[in-house]
């Protein structure tokens, strides 16, 4: 597989303060990568650093192959990051004009990628008139205009209304079935969860886990259960060899699988033992259930 | 190099109060002019300014790069908004985002002033052929064309400024701040002065020689006051006992001095930009 960006050990202090400490990871060709932490992990601060605006302390990290600069890596990227930063002045078509002289693109691919983000009818109003969905739409617009390789976006989905955020989920599904590899820095777990399909997750600077959505958790999910003899119960469960724990939840059993085990399974052993269950559910943790179990346990 | 100009062209194309600031800008310049139509009867003597020889060539060029270079004061607040916008509008990290290096934001700002300042030089040339061709008496070539190093001393002058507004702008982020600062600056320059004049050395020369040395003074060496150059001012001195003997040449040292303050300017920029996380 191609790698798209190496980062080694980097390390940024603003002061006392690590923001990034000492991390490591590689993204690779094709995938989705969500970066999940909560504020203040060193999502923004990792982007900043790998686009070149931030002085990195320590570390080191390159684009693709590592043998060009970072600068000439940069055409072959498209970023935005936190806000979306255009001329007030400006329509939205001069500033994306401006974009393909900074990139060195030609002006024909602009009424393109307006098209992709559902902008064409406005653009030739002022980007000052533009609401904060129109804004953050324009600067995925901007950010595509070079057909970047790999395309960054830091919370493009902040401060949206609901309607806002779900165009810009569809605008990225978009982009990624076109093969754009994309890195998506977030803090909404479920955001990462319908989009992403790689994490990459920090806390207090430091990676946690870089891999696959589906391989984050080693676990075989859990299950929940009741009966009318939850006693009874509660000891079968315990004594099957099957589960690392059993824990009483409100009026429920929540028991966690140590093997891969399905619910019928589950249910004839139950039956076996002269118990009839009223409720039973198997299921895999939500990526939020398995961030809290990862952060919790660091 | 072209890329450079091109992207900051787009930029300031639209940009509404620099296109009306620099209009009013060029449109001062021509009001020098006006200067030829000032006109008063004393002693029932009709006195008119501009028979007195303000418009003679070569004297033309220093007397109008001189009262021009005044307005670049104006034109400071032009050079200082463009790069703080850029702050303000959070636009220089997306541009370095987007592929531009440091390095080429700097020079792009740069080629601007020294855009600015060249269209401002040949501005003024061309209002001063002008004027020199309708008032002056003597219109001989070789008269003309002399004393054009003016025109060369007030391009450096303009480069220099502006290149301390943009280095200015670079390290405060804020327009007002930036022009604020540059007034300090200005005073602190003529405090340091009295001190030394009045204070360390005094009755020497040993202040002129150091203040030379200073930015803004080195600029203002650069193209010195025109007027007690002027006949009807000489003769008036020389009645009171005053005699004027100093050279108005612009010398190669002012001119190195104020070259090498645009290039330390310069690449301060780039050093507080590179240090600094956007």
């Amino acid at each position: 597989m191609n790698t798209i960006l190496t980062i080694n050990n980097l390390t940024k202090k603003f002061g006392p303060i690590t923001a990034v400490n000492d991390l490591s990871f590689t993204i690779e060709k094709g995938n989705v990568y969500g970066i999940l932490g909560p504020n203040g992990s060193g999502k923004s601060t990792t982007l900043g650093i790998v686009l070149n605006v931030v002085n990195k302390t320590s570390g080191e990290f390159h684009w693709f192959d590592g043998t060009g600069t970072t600068h000439e890596a940069l055409n072959k990227v498209g970023a935005i990051i936190e806000h979306p930063n255009f001329y007030p002045y400006m329509s939205a078509y001069q500033n994306l004009e401006l974009v393909c002289k900074i990139k060195g693109v030609p002006t024909h691919k602009i009424s393109e990628k307006l098209n992709i983000v559902g902008l064409e009818e406005r653009q030739h109003s002022k980007f000052s008139t533009f609401s904060l969905g129109m804004k953050q739409r324009l600067a995925i617009a901007s950010a595509l205009l070079n057909d970047p390789e790999i395309l960054i976006l830091d919370e493009p989905t902040n401060g949206l209304d609901p309607q806002g955020i779900h165009q810009i989920r569809e605008i990225i599904r978009t982009i990624a079935t076109q093969g754009t590899t994309i890195l998506l820095a977030s803090h909404l777990l479920d955001e990462v969860e319908k989009v992403c399909s790689h994490v990459v997750i920090l806390r207090k600077g430091k990676s946690l886990y870089v891999g696959s959505v589906e391989n984050m958790n080693a676990s075989h999910g859990f299950i929940t259960v009741k009966a009318n003899d939850m006693l009874q119960l509660k000891a079968t469960l315990e004594n099957s060899n099957s589960f690392t724990s059993v824990k009483e939840e409100n009026d429920t059993l929540v028991a966690y699988l140590k093997e891969p085990m399905d619910a019928a399974a589950i249910n004839k052993l139950c039956f076996d033992k002269g118990i009839a269950l009223s409720h039973l559910v198997k299921r895999k943790e939500s990526l939020e259930e398995q961030f809290l179990e990862l952060t919790k346990n660091n | 190099m072209l890329r450079l100009l091109n992207i900051e062209f787009q930029k300031i194309k639209y940009n509404k109060s620099v296109k009306v600031i620099s209009i009013i800008y060029f449109v001062l310049i021509t009001f020098i002019a006006l200067i030829a139509s000032i006109e008063f009867n004393f002693a029932s003597v009709n006195f008119r300014v501009a028979d007195q020889g303000i418009f003679n060539f070569p004297f033309i060029w220093h007397f109008n790069t001189y009262l021009a270079a005044w307005l670049k004061l104006f034109f400071a607040i032009v050079i200082v908004s463009l790069v703080s916008n850029e702050y303000s509008y959070r636009t220089l990290k997306q541009n370095l985002i987007d592929g531009l290096s440091k390095t080429e934001f700097v020079l792009s700002k740069f080629l601007t002033v020294i855009l600015f300042a060249a269209a401002s030089t040949i501005f003024v040339f061309i209002v001063s052929m002008i004027l020199g061709l309708i008032f002056s008496d003597y219109t001989e070539m070789a008269i003309i064309f002399r004393d054009l190093d003016y025109l060369l001393a007030y391009f450096i002058k303009l480069v220099g400024f502006f290149s301390f507004c943009l280095f200015l702008a670079v390290l405060v982020k804020r327009s007002a701040f930036a022009l604020g600062f540059l007034f300090i600056w200005w005073v602190f320059e003529g405090i340091f002065y009295a001190i030394l004049k009045w204070g360390l050395f005094k009755g020497t020369e040993i202040a002129d020689t150091i203040i030379q040395f200073f930015p803004l003074e080195a600029m203002n060496n650069l193209i010195k006051e025109p007027f007690t150059r002027l006949g009807g001012v000489q003769s008036i001195a020389s009645q009171v006992g005053e005699d004027i003997t100093k050279s108005y040449d612009v010398t190669f040292l002012n001119i190195a001095i104020v070259s090498v303050w645009t290039f330390l300017f310069i690449y301060w920029s780039l050093v507080i930009l590179k240090k600094r996380d956007l």
